[in-house]
């Protein structure tokens, strides 16, 4: 093609540089995961045996496809530990993403009705919290559990306990910072359905004698399941490899999938079975994502 | 009857509870940042001591000026690739490959850091690449030119695509036509996209811990580090000081953004 030809189609000649960038450093370094993932843990720089080695020949190749294994796999398979650890970060994310649906949705409806003027304003305003950094809100909330901290004290000065409540280190502290850490993730896509929809809806419905209740089950609640949809999307998958929050706020007596992998990764130094606990989560979290494609697809050819 | 446009005693109890619990945390964080006290949670009276303090910390200097420099760096990457990328996929053309590069730009926005800063590592060491500045900035703009695209996709999108065909029509090459048509309309959602980066890339601690190497932490991998160990007073001080840095951030981000939906106006009865 020449260049001539090149610069009539702006939009091919613009994604030359972002599709290369991110085959080189989006796609290329999951095989690097998965080349890992099949090979031997070894005490050594960088800590595993080299699977592919090109300068060989192809004697070499054969040999190296011999020696993959997939002993990472079995010994995930079979660790309790890591089976313990898959099914606490699906346990956790599922849990917090229904607290978060439950706490955002009166939030977001709040919001869409709202006078217009005034949408913008809040939508500015749990949108700001999102661009303040991760670590510090998780940091504030340390401040506020704490043994001595704010709730603390105000409970005792209550005289609502009689001492101080453990918060710290507790599942209650981490589902707390996940669920301040994640809201404005479930708010916004849930605002941006409810505030499209008709409010005549809801009052032709009111009007033919539906209670309160029975309009939000019957008509509002299905007409935004497009926003529950991408709000549990955004915030059930990253919070399955949560690492921080629950490193952070909640006891180290069991582990989730994200803060396994880093300790296999930066303590134990075993990348080979780090990298395939990697693959796995990967795998476990296409599932939703396919899964949710196939039901929009579905929605779409209905219509 | 207009009752559902209108707020129930139940909406403004769930906005105004919302609100406090996404904003009081911070407030009180900011509030301790001035105690003058050792103790976090007893309140001695106002002090600049912790910021003092953070000034004094060769460590923490060292690692905020680090986390700036790759903020900038990472950001301007993104903000040049993220834009390209954007307007690969609003323009509608079919390319070979396009859902694999949608794929791409959109995967990223949801996978766990904990995979990204992985996999970019093991790329890092298979390649023998030394880690440090580079390597962060390079994992940061993968993240977040991603944030980039889908800022200024939004704004590409709802532009008249008839200012760009009129240029042309009058003669005006697509890529000329673009660069002095197009992209003074985009200029405010680059703006934004730029802001977004920075401080997406300012706020990383997965990734970052990943991607560097020994001696050059940023101000997140040190936070982290210090606040593992306990509550120190100086950290309160450190997070109030980047706090102020995004509320700078963002209100130039918003002004920008306004400026783009009163071009948007002006520019739509042309």
């Amino acid at each position: 093609m020449s260049a001539r030809r090149i610069f009539a189609r702006p939009a091919r000649f613009a994604a030359i540089a972002p599709y290369v960038w991110m085959l080189l450093f989006f796609l290329v370094p999951f095989g690097f995961v998965l080349k890992i993932s099949l090979s031997q843990t070894a005490i050594a720089q960088p800590p595993y045996e080299p699977v592919f080695d090109l300068t060989a020949g192809w004697t070499a190749i054969r040999a190296a496809f011999a020696a993959l294994s997939i002993d990472n796999f079995r010994l995930i398979a079979s660790d309790d530990l890591y089976v313990f650890a898959y099914l606490r970060s699906l346990t956790v994310a599922v849990t917090a993403t229904v607290l978060l649906l439950v706490i955002g949705y009166p939030i977001a409806y709040g919001m869409a009705r709202l006078p217009k003027r005034w949408q913008s304003v809040a939508m500015v305003l749990v949108i700001v919290p999102f661009w303040t950094s991760f670590l510090i809100r998780i940091y504030a909330w340390i401040n506020i559990l704490q043994h001595d901290g704010l709730l603390n004290r105000i409970l005792l000065a209550l005289h609502l306990v009689s001492q101080p409540v453990v918060w710290l280190s507790t599942d209650t502290a981490m589902y707390i910072g996940i669920v301040y850490s994640y809201l404005p993730f479930m708010i916004l896509p849930l605002y941006a359905t409810l505030a499209k929809m008709e409010p005549a809806l809801e009052e032709a419905a009111s009007d033919l004698g539906a209670p309160p209740w029975q309009v939000f089950w019957l008509v509002t609640f299905p007409l935004s399941l497009p926003g529950v949809g991408a709000g549990v999307l955004l915030c059930l998958i990253p919070i399955v490899g949560e690492f921080v929050i629950p490193d952070l706020l909640a006891g180290s007596n069991s582990l989730m999938i994200g803060q396994t992998l880093w300790l296999e990764f930066f303590t134990n130094k075993d990348w080979p079975v780090a990298s395939s606990a990697a693959i796995v989560l990967l795998v476990v979290l296409l599932l939703p994502l396919l899964l949710y494609e196939r039901l929009q697809r579905r929605q779409l050819e209905e219509r | 009857m207009r009752k559902f446009s209108r707020l129930s005693r139940f909406n403004i109890a769930s906005l105004v509870l919302g609100l406090a619990f996404l904003y009081l945390p911070i407030l009180i964080l900011v509030i301790y940042s001035f105690n003058a006290s050792r103790l976090v949670t007893v309140w001695g009276g106002w002090s600049l001591r912790w910021y003092h303090e953070f000034f004094a910390d060769r460590a923490m200097i060292e690692a905020s000026w680090m986390s700036l420099r790759v903020a900038v760096a990472s950001a301007s990457i993104a903000t040049l690739i993220g834009t390209l990328a954007a307007v690969a996929l609003s323009r509608g053309e079919h390319f070979r490959g396009r859902t694999l590069f949608s794929g791409m730009l959109y995967a990223p926005l949801v996978m766990p850091e904990v995979i990204t800063g992985l996999s970019l590592l093991l790329l890092f060491v298979a390649l023998n690449v030394e880690r440090g500045f580079w390597t962060v900035t390079i994992a940061h703009t993968t993240l977040t030119m991603c944030f980039v695209a889908v800022v200024v996709q939004s704004r590409l999108g709802s532009l008249d695509r008839s200012l760009e065909e009129a240029a042309m029509d009058l003669g005006c090459a697509p890529v000329r036509a673009f660069l002095s048509v197009t992209l003074p309309l985009i200029a405010p959602a680059i703006v934004a996209g730029w802001m977004l980066a920075f401080t997406l890339s300012l706020d990383d601690l997965v990734i970052a811990s990943f991607t560097t190497g020994p001696g050059s932490a940023t101000l997140p991998i040190r936070i982290y580090s210090e606040v593992r160990l306990g509550v120190k007073p100086e950290i309160n001080a450190i997070c109030t000081l980047v706090i102020a840095l995004i509320a700078i951030v963002i209100v130039i981000a918003s002004l920008a953004s306004k400026l783009s939906s009163s071009q948007g106006e002006s520019a739509a009865p042309l």
